[in-house]
Order: structure tokens, then sequence, then C-alpha cells
């Protein structure tokens, strides 16, 4: 078993949008921690502010209050122990770089030799199978490809922890679960932390370690649900458990009643 | 079978490059030909000394260009056409991209750089002979304070329109100031800089010939209001002939730089179209 530390805290985040029309309360009050190692999802009804508690992690964005840390420090800024992979590879990817310079691109500030830095964009590429296209560049390759290069330039820039918002939300159902599976084998296979946020309950069902169920805005988590499916996961016998079926089920629930708000809210609870 | 299949693919492959090199050269060529045998069939028929034939226009452009004149006229002019154009696009680009990087730089002076634009770049010699005498630098500026525009305004714009997914994903990755201009910004805005670029080449190209014809003892544009106003008709001619002609080479020495620079742009187009 891996060290059971906390690597990311999340206490009390809030965030407001301020706009001349009113201030949107995005973000209520999210709470919650991740091991180090852990492979978390967070799952909420759409517009609940997924990718606003992402940007907020990642140091894109600054909480309105709240802390969020990061194997003890606070994060202020975007921090080389995480990387994310974005939900539109078209526009995160740069078209007029190779794959191999897109995944290169985020290594070059870090003092590596040549050689140290073409191992972990070799090796990065291989991990996600596209070894074959390194010269190729983004748009000759399929959606689901270019996914990979994204995922691929995550990894080589080696984080403690991987950020997915909605990585596989614009490819078809096929290439969407290899690429589930993927995720789950470079999780297994590299000391990694994976936090992937999505709003399909069956791929937080079917690929997390622990499924955070976030509610409408203003968001705070509704549910923190321990996924007791065995570590072997495939897309046919996972899927086909009685026990994937209630845990779907029990997400879908959560998620339904978040819609109607008939949770209250924590902040009554001191 | 696929010995079969490869020397029919071959055959047919060699005649459709065949047709096609017919093809390439029938359609640019075909209308300019056409065109000049008009020319000829006129100029025959005219008693106008001001439309001499073009076999005699070819003569003069002989004995004209091909020689000492070429040496002290043309790449002279050629010379000015080329720092200036450099000349604009190392500023348009440079001060593009700090002022389409900086939003308050770009609220102050975006009213004033209309206004810069408007003013015709003609007019400008007569300043420009005051403040730097008829030297080749005035001559340069000159082509500079023309050509500049379409390259500086559409830089700020390429620069402004990066994409906000692009600009994050650098930002998330700590990518530093310099590899974000080197590897997103200016890649992003290369498309419309590349569309100025186009611009600032005919603008450079028409300025290189006026700034000559005032005050000026040798070049292209010199040469040409020379010959008019010694009614040499047919070497005025030929002088107009050489300046399409540097121009239309300017035209293709510039697609194919941009070509190379903007392939992936043009790669997308063609992906998307398919």
């Amino acid at each position: 078993m891996p060290d059971r530390r906390t690597l990311l805290r999340v206490e009390h985040l809030r965030k407001v949008y301020e706009a001349t029309t009113g201030d949107v309360e995005a973000i209520g009050d999210i709470s919650f921690t991740m091991d180090a190692g852990e492979l978390v999802c967070i799952v909420g009804p759409s517009g609940c502010g997924k990718t606003t508690l992402l940007k907020c992690l990642a140091g894109l964005l600054r909480p309105t209050s709240g802390v969020v840390e990061m194997d003890g420090s606070p994060v202020t800024g975007p921090s080389p122990a995480m990387a994310v992979v974005f939900q539109e590879y078209g526009r995160s990817l740069y078209p007029w770089l190779t794959v191999r310079g897109n995944v290169e691109l985020p290594l070059r500030h870090k003092k590596l030799t040549r050689a140290a830095r073409n191992k972990l964009v070799v090796d990065a590429l291989e991990a996600v199978g596209l070894a074959h296209a390194a010269r190729s560049h983004p748009w000759q390759l399929s959606g689901g490809m270019q996914q990979r290069v994204a995922i691929a330039r995550a990894i080589a820039y080696q984080p403690d922890v991987l950020i997915m918002d909605e990585p596989f939300a614009a490819v078809d159902a096929q290439t969407r679960a290899d690429l589930e599976d993927l995720v789950r084998e470079l999780h297994a296979s590299r000391t990694i932390s994976i936090l992937f946020v999505t709003h399909d309950i069956d791929e937080s069902v079917y690929l997390g370690q622990r499924v955070l169920v976030l509610s409408t805005s203003p968001t705070w988590v509704q549910e923190d649900l321990a996924i007791d499916l065995p570590p072997e996961r495939d897309q046919i016998t996972t899927r086909a458990l009685p026990r994937f079926t209630e845990l779907r089920t029990h997400v879908y629930d959560q998620i339904q009643r978040a819609k109607r708000g008939q949770v209250a809210a924590p902040r009554s609870v001191p | 079978m696929t010995a079969c299949t490869g020397r029919i693919a071959a055959t047919a492959r060699s005649r459709t490059v065949g047709s096609r090199i017919a093809a390439s050269l029938l359609y640019p060529l075909g209308l300019p030909t056409l065109l000049l045998v008009l020319w000829g069939l006129v100029a025959t028929r005219t008693t106008s000394k001001f439309f001499p034939d073009p076999l005699t226009i070819a003569e003069a452009f002989r004995e004209t260009w091909v020689g000492p004149a070429f040496v002290e006229d043309v790449l002279p002019s050629l010379a000015r056409l080329g720092l200036g154009v450099a000349g604009s696009i190392v500023l348009g680009v440079a001060a593009g991209t700090v002022i389409g990087l900086t939003h308050w730089l770009r609220e102050l002076l975006e009213p004033l750089l209309e206004f810069l634009r408007a003013i015709p770049p003609p007019v400008l010699i007569p300043v420009a002979m005051l403040l730097l005498g008829i030297t080749d630098t005035m001559k340069v500026v000159v082509i500079i304070s023309g050509a500049v525009w379409p390259i500086l305004l559409n830089t700020i714009e390429g620069v402004r329109g990066t994409d906000s997914v692009m600009k994050e994903t650098a930002e998330s990755f700590r990518v530093s100031w310099w590899e974000r201009l080197w590897f997103l910004v200016l890649p992003a805005a290369s498309p419309r800089i590349m569309a100025g670029v186009r611009q600032a080449l005919s603008v450079a190209l028409i300025l290189m010939v006026i700034s000559e014809m005032f005050a000026s003892s040798a070049g292209l544009g010199y040469r040409i209001a020379y010959f008019q106003r010694n009614y040499l008709i047919a070497e005025m001619w030929s002088g107009i002939l050489l300046l399409g002609l540097v121009g239309v080479f300017l035209a293709v020495a510039f697609g194919l730089v941009e070509r190379r620079v903007l392939r992936w742009y043009h790669g997308i187009r063609e992906v998307n179209r398919a």
C-alpha cells in the first residue's frame, strides 16, 4: 500500500464572481482532502462549478476565501506539482507544434539535460501509445489521439497530481472507454494521484476509488463516497457487477436530489 | 496484382502530371499572352507614339535594364525596398506584440494609431526630406512609414486574440514569459501577421517608387519619371514592366515563405474542409 499522507487539502473554498449585474456565487463551501496516490472523481450536475473548482485547485483562479493546500503549502498560483488536462484538447494543444513539441514545451523551463528531457517525452508518448505519432501535428490526429497527447504532456511534466477536467466529454463512446482504461493504467503504473472531474456518473464510478458528489451551485460536497469495487477493473465485467449498479444508482439519486435542492447545505452546521 | 496496379497507377500518374503541368502553365500564361497579342495588334494600327508595340518595349527593356543600369538603379531600389520591408516587419511585430499584450497601452494608443494610419504616406515625403535630407535613410523611412501600419495593426489584433484555453495551458504548466512569446503568442498571431505583411509588400513597392520620384537622381522610380519627361516612351513602358515583374516576384517569394510559416494553419483548414 502506498503511503497515505494527505496530498491535497481543500478547506472552506468559496468563489464568487463579481459582475456588474450582481455577484454570482459559483462555489459555496467545498472541503475535502485527497491522499497521495488516490484516484478521486468529482461528479456533479451540469453548471455546478466543476471547472471553477478545478481552476482554483490548479492555481489558475484565486478563490474568494478558503484554503487550497498542496503537500502542506498553500497554492497561490500554478504549481509544478500539478498538471491539468483540459476538456478542449483542440484549444489546449498548440497546432503549430508537433506532438513532440507539445509534450516538450512544459519541460523547457525545467533544468534538464537534453537527454533527460528527451527521455521524458519519449516515455510519456509510449505510455499513451503514441510513440509513432511524435512528428505529426495534433490536427492530423483523431480527437481521442489528441487527448492522449494532452495526457502525455501532463505526465511528462511529472506532477504529483494530475487534474483532468471532463477530458473525454468530446470523444465518442468507444474511444472514451479506451481512454478511461488508459487513465486507470497510468494511475496504477505510475505513482501519480488523479483528480478526475466528469459529469458522467458511470465514468466516475468506473474510474474512481472515491467519488465526490457536488451539489448545484453555490456548490458544496454533498457526498464523499468510497467506491468499493475491486482494483482490477475492466469495461465489461466491472460494469456488469451488481455493486457497480448499486453505486451508480446511488450517485444518480444523489445528483437528482441535488438538482431538486433536497439536501440542506452544510453552512448551517458549525 | 500489386505490380499490375502499380503500373496502371504509374501511367495514370504520369498522364495526370503531364496534363497538370500543361494546365498549370496554360491558365496563368494564357490570358497575358492573349493580351500581349492584342496590344501588338492595336499598336501596329494606331499612329499614337505613346503605345509602342511589345517587341519595341522588349528591346527597350533589354537595352535599358540589362547592364549597368541594373546595378545603378534597380539594385539600390530593391535594397531600399528590402530594408523598408524588413524594418516594417521588425518594428510592426515588436511594437504590435507589446501593444497587443498590454491592455492599457492598447486603449491609450489605438485612436492615435488609427489617425496616423489614415495619413497618406506620400505626404510625409516632404517632411522626411526636411528632417533627413535627400538620402537613402529618408527613402527607407518613407517606405516604413507606410508599410508598417498593416503589420502593426494586424499584429495587435492577432496577439490580442490568442485563445484563452491556450493561454491557460501555458500558465498551468508555468511556461516562461519568453517561451510563451515564442511558442504561443507569435505563432498564434502569425496568420494575422502574415496577412499584414502581404498588404505591406504592395504598399512598400508603391512608396519605393514614389520616394524616388521626388528630388532623386537614381532608382527605378526616378528612371521612369525621367524617361517620361524625355519622351522615351518605350523605355518608360519597360520600367513599368520591370516594376510589375518586381511585384510578381515579391508575391511569389512571399507565397513560398507564407506556405512554410503557416503550414499548420493551411493544414488545419484543409482537414476541416475534408
